[in-house]
């Protein structure tokens, strides 16, 4: 019984992890651009096949397996580089003043040409770079063996969340953008520089995207269409928590990951709509989400 | 009433509009009246999503009602064995309107995307739900028979076609005196500013509910349609998450300028569907996720608002 | 009131021209000496590499040999009933309102000759009944749900693959046959209608072949694509069953093999994979041994090796040579449902005497026997119009010497062990215990 407990408990903080990490950059975006960014699925995958294709191309030019988490990290900085920048300057840059809704829908335009470039130039063949989760091995909890590589998933999630944390309320830079995401037009009559704030955020939200699909893949197969599913996933979360808020976006991830573990364990016919359904169901008790942070009402 | 619908320009042009349409659609090569037919079902929907969107509001579930739709064509036609259309569509749109009704006493209180994300929400969980009945096919649907027209069993799809343009006519007829009523013209003063239009004397909250069910009807109307269209319901086409978004996509590419810009919107949308599947089989997503793009990046108005422009150049010039 | 008439007349005349010209976009017939095929298959998203790519690759090798007249006999002669293929490939991708639109386009706009493919039940589904309406030849190549044929009669719908009722009857003989003592057994199944009716009749053959076996309580059924499958694989480690069966493909089997490997999941439990063919060139190496693997059929893996056949030899080497890898079960299928194509369009030629009508090729095509790549087919079920033929099971090992997957213990259970007779649906004959089974 107390094996199946703590199993229950460390899959379902494994999944929130997963979670937390492809919706934190979700929720940033949105609490800073007010942009809900459909593309962050694009990022998710194009993190996911720059660290895929890096770790084959290392794996078969003999370089060791640990090698891979290097380039993990490497492959979701240079995606969310390129990508985050080219995209908040050429085109999100020209739309602030635009309704919100069609921003959205803009996302979800560059969302699909993105998935069918990778087509163009991954191809359609899955990608396997298994070598960072083989090298770790397993370990045995509750009488179950688990792979170390979850662990260090979960390890990872709690450093993300506690470096956004620091970096939002104990530097400069996180003092600028809380003024930024109270008032755009003071800040930038206080001399703020209002635009380089929305690119690095932008920029900061897609490596985050970008490192969720990088750490996850080798874990899966990297396939076409990779990172649909994550998209009405993370916007869930996000969701729950209340958009725009890390706190809320970690307490979204625990609260469907754990429940989801639940439902696999005892109701696995529920699996599918779980998240959904924890979704309708907070937003129904809470409109704005846990964690909604506080907005001026315009009159 | 009626004196003031004879004036409207609108309903002049959808009723001359609709019937050379509907005239013409008897000659028209068969993929081609099957795109329009689709287009125009599609429409429908797109038409109660506009009515939302004018007054700010924008759902990413409206899957939700076009499934309910669907899906109660296919269980009347099930279960009770009734084919024909007038009857499919009372209960389809009966169905959808009335979840639309339960569901807006809590949706009314959502504005932005919020109130976009708790339809997905709810849209999803039919999903789930419908994935998981086995009865009802799982993910395979099932199909439905043909559609008769008060006992008559036409033989080609023309007559469903004539059917489908007559109510997108009808739909666009009734949405248009809506927007002239007292409760209409709130429309866009809700997205403007909701206080002044509760100062006005106006319940905010009882509007935007009338206006809920009324997409909801209308995106049972939309489902039902195309249910009897295609004849076949699954999930996948009909209540999944993409359904929603292209919906809202036909939305914002038809532009929010009249009510006929939704059925133009749902024709140019299934045109460059097909064109963009036999042009680019493997890369077909680019096309429609750039044209998307370029729409929002340079006619945000819409493609309505494109027509707009060169009447009015005409206008001028003339 | 007059003037508004005369204008309104104008402008109904106006729209009308508009129309019109829609109206008058219209394609051109095809002459007859070649002949124009839609070839429907996953282009892109995730099922693309391992299924829709391999399918679409087995068939154009298979349409430029016809074509050529380069098929080892006795196939060999030029084109379908003389005329050369031109096919049209369209992408599966999007579900099933949208193929139905997509398949109108191909008859009605590109006026092709026959639709051949499909690799989701979904599709399938959908489709056929259009296909009826429209009138138009289709052989569907790979989408397993019984009730295609089983719920009701089809004018101009064939198929060439065997359906998921024989899948499962022979993964549940083999399984008897080989582990009869292991005794209870758990599921890992999408979450949609191919692995619901996938464990659905596993469980029943299981429950008739071995009265004593026992279905654990918690069969999961995740996500289609959803590729995190740890809180899953938890689940069935904690549970007592040691049999697992698994309906997974595309890229969620290589997904749950990853991560079952890590956590030593074939090590406590015998994995039965109803179609995992795919993950095992792709895995490679990795690919654990002494799971029980199927192909749907004589396909892939289980035939690799097996040279005696001269069909299957030259697909064999022709595909590896030409694609540089080996064909997977989704080139077999498409290949064979357009060899299928081509025995029923030179038999229709034949009787004819110049170039058939669609009426005749498909009584042609009716009730055929035939040799196709993975042996003999024979359409015997659903009025002459779904095929039945032997399916497989064996148990992978690792070809050291060779560097490459291998597979041994092969069984083959024989279309008359695993098939219901003619007029009986699947599940009445599972139910019944399978009466009239012949198994040798």
């Amino acid at each position: 019984m107390l094996a199946q407990v703590l199993t229950i408990i460390l899959d379902g903080l494994n999944y929130a992890s997963f979670l937390f990490i492809v919706s934190v950059g979700l929720t940033i975006v949105f609490g800073v651009l007010k942009i809900l960014n459909v593309a962050h699925g694009a990022f998710y995958a194009w993190g996911a096949y720059a660290a895929a294709y890096a770790i084959t191309q290392a794996s078969e030019l003999g370089y060791p397996d640990w090698i891979g988490f290097l380039l993990i990290f490497a492959a979701s900085i240079i995606v969310g580089l390129v990508l985050g920048s080219i995209i908040e300057r050429l085109i999100l840059r020209k739309m602030y003043a635009q309704d919100e809704v069609l921003i959205a829908l803009a996302t979800f335009g560059l969302f699909l040409v993105l998935e069918d470039i990778i087509l163009v130039v991954f191809g359609v063949d899955p990608y396997f770079a298994y070598q960072p989760m083989a090298v770790l091995g397993n370990v045995v909890i509750g009488g179950v063996f688990r792979d170390v590589y979850s662990l260090t998933l979960f390890a990872l999630a709690v450093v993300v969340a506690v470096g956004c944390w620091w970096a939002l309320t104990k530097t400069k830079w996180g003092k600028l953008i809380a003024v930024v995401i109270y008032d755009r037009e003071i800040s930038q009559a206080m001399g703020i520089n209002v635009s380089a704030v929305y690119l690095i955020v932008f920029i900061v939200g897609a490596m985050l995207g970008a490192l969720g699909g990088a750490y996850v893949a080798p874990t899966t197969s990297v396939a076409p269409g990779f990172g649909i599913d994550v998209i009405v996933l993370s916007f869930a979360v996000v969701v729950i928590g209340g958009m725009g808020s890390i706190p809320g976006a970690l307490i979204g991830s625990v609260m469907v990951g754990v429940l989801r573990a639940i439902a696999v364990h005892q109701f696995p016919e529920l699996e599918l709509f779980v998240v959904f359904a924890v979704m309708a169901g907070v937003l129904i008790i809470r409109p704005e989400g846990l964690f909604a942070p506080p907005k001026a009402r315009t009159i | 009433m009626i004196e003031t619908l004879k004036k409207d320009k609108t309903v002049r042009w959808i009723i001359l509009g609709f019937l050379a349409l509907a005239i013409t659609g008897n000659f028209m090569e068969a993929w081609v009246q099957n795109n329009i037919m689709f287009g125009l079902a599609r429409g429908l929907a797109v038409l109660g999503l506009m009515v939302l969107w004018r007054t700010g509001l924008i759902s990413f579930g409206h899957a939700l009602y076009f499934g309910i739709g669907a899906y109660a064509v296919g269980l009347v036609d099930r279960n009770l064995g009734i084919s024909d259309i007038f009857l499919r569509l009372i209960f389809a749109v009966g169905a959808s309107a009335f979840v639309g009704f339960l569901l807006g006493f809590i949706l009314r209180k959502y504005r932005g995307i919020f109130f976009a994300m708790l339809n997905l929400a709810f849209s999803m969980v039919l999903y789930g739900i419908l994935v998981k009945v086995e009865s009802l096919g799982s993910t395979d649907g099932f199909s439905v028979s043909q559609t008769t027209i008060l006992g008559w069993a036409p033989e080609n799809k023309y007559a469903l076609f004539a059917a489908i343009v007559i109510a997108c006519a009808i739909g666009a007829v009734l949405v248009q005196c809506y927007l002239k009523t007292a409760l209409g013209s709130l429309t866009t003063a809700i997205r403007d500013n909701e206080l002044r239009v509760e100062y006005l004397g106006f319940s905010v909250a009882r509007a935007i509910h009338v206006k809920y069910v009324m997409s909801a009807g209308l995106a049972g109307a939309s489902g039902a349609l195309l249910a009897m269209a295609l004849g076949q319901v699954d999930p996948d086409s009909m209540v999944n998450w993409p359904v929603s978004g292209e919906l809202v996509f036909i939305t914002v590419m038809a532009g929010p300028g009249s009510v006929i810009a939704p059925f133009l919107g749902g024709v140019v949308f299934e045109f460059l569907r097909t064109y963009a599947f036999e042009l680019a089989p493997e890369a077909w997503q680019l096309i429609v996720g750039g044209t998307l793009l370029g729409i929002i990046f340079f006619l945000p108005m819409g493609l309505w608002s494109l027509l707009e422009r060169i009447w009015k150049r005409r206008g001028v010039s003339s | 009131m007059k003037k508004l008439f005369t204008r309104g007349v104008i402008r109904v005349s106006a729209l009308a021209a508009c129309c019109a010209v829609g109206a008058m976009m219209a394609g051109t017939a095809s002459a007859k000496d070649s002949i124009k095929v839609g070839v429907v298959t996953f282009l892109t998203g995730p099922a693309a590499g391992p299924f829709g790519v391999p399918g679409k690759n087995g068939a154009e090798l298979v349409i430029d040999a016809i074509n050529a007249g380069t098929l080892p006999a006795p196939h060999n002669s030029k084109g379908f009933g003389g005329a050369t293929m031109e096919p049209v490939f369209i992408d599966e991708a999007g579900g099933g309102a949208k193929q139905v639109a997509e398949y109108r386009n191909l008859v009605e706009k590109q006026n092709v000759d026959a639709v051949i493919g499909y690799i989701s039940s979904g599709s399938c589904m959908a489709i056929a009944p259009v296909a009826d309406e429209l009138q138009k030849l289709t052989i569907m190549s790979v989408c397993g749900t019984p009730r295609l044929f089983e719920e009701k009669p089809r004018s101009h719908v064939f198929r060439t693959q065997g359906n998921a009722v024989g899948d499962s009857i022979a993964a549940a003989r083999y399984m008897v046959e080989m582990f009869p003592k292991m005794k209870s057994y758990t599921g890992i199944n999408q979450n949609y209608a191919w692995g619901q009716d996938s464990w659905k009749f596993y469980d029943l053959a299981m429950k008739k072949l071995d009265p004593a076996s026992q279905a654990s309580d918690k069969p999961q059924f995740p996500k289609i694509f959803s590729g995190q499958y740890s809180a899953e694989i938890s689940t069935m480690l904690l549970d007592k069953a040691p049999v697992v069966h698994t309906s997974f493909w595309d890229g969620d089997i290589e997904a749950f093999m990853l991560q079952g490997l890590v956590r030593g999941f074939f090590q406590q439990k015998k994995l039965v994979s109803v179609v995992g063919g795919s993950a095992v060139d792709s895995l490679g190496k990795k690919f654990p041994d002494g799971v029980v693997l199927g192909t749907r059929g004589k396909y892939g893996l289980l035939v690799r090796e097996d040279m005696s056949d001269p069909l299957n030899a030259w697909f064999v080497t022709e595909y590896k040579k030409r694609y540089d890898v080996y064909p997977l079960g989704p080139s077999y299928q498409y290949a064979k449902a357009i060899l299928y194509y081509k025995l029923g369009m030179d038999k229709a030629a034949k009787a004819a005497g110049g170039s058939p009508n669609q009426d005749q090729v498909m009584s042609a095509l009716k009730n055929m026997k035939f040799n196709s790549f993975d042996g003999e087919v024979s359409m015997s079920l659903g009025e002459g119009r779904q095929a039945v033929h032997p399916v497989g099971y064996g148990i992978t090992k690792w070809n050291a010497k060779k560097g490459e997957p291998g597979i041994e213990k092969v069984k083959y259970y024989g279309a008359e062990c695993i098939n219901p007779p003619a007029g009986t649906l699947s599940e009445d004959w599972l139910n019944q215990g399978m009466p009239g089974a012949k198994c040798n």
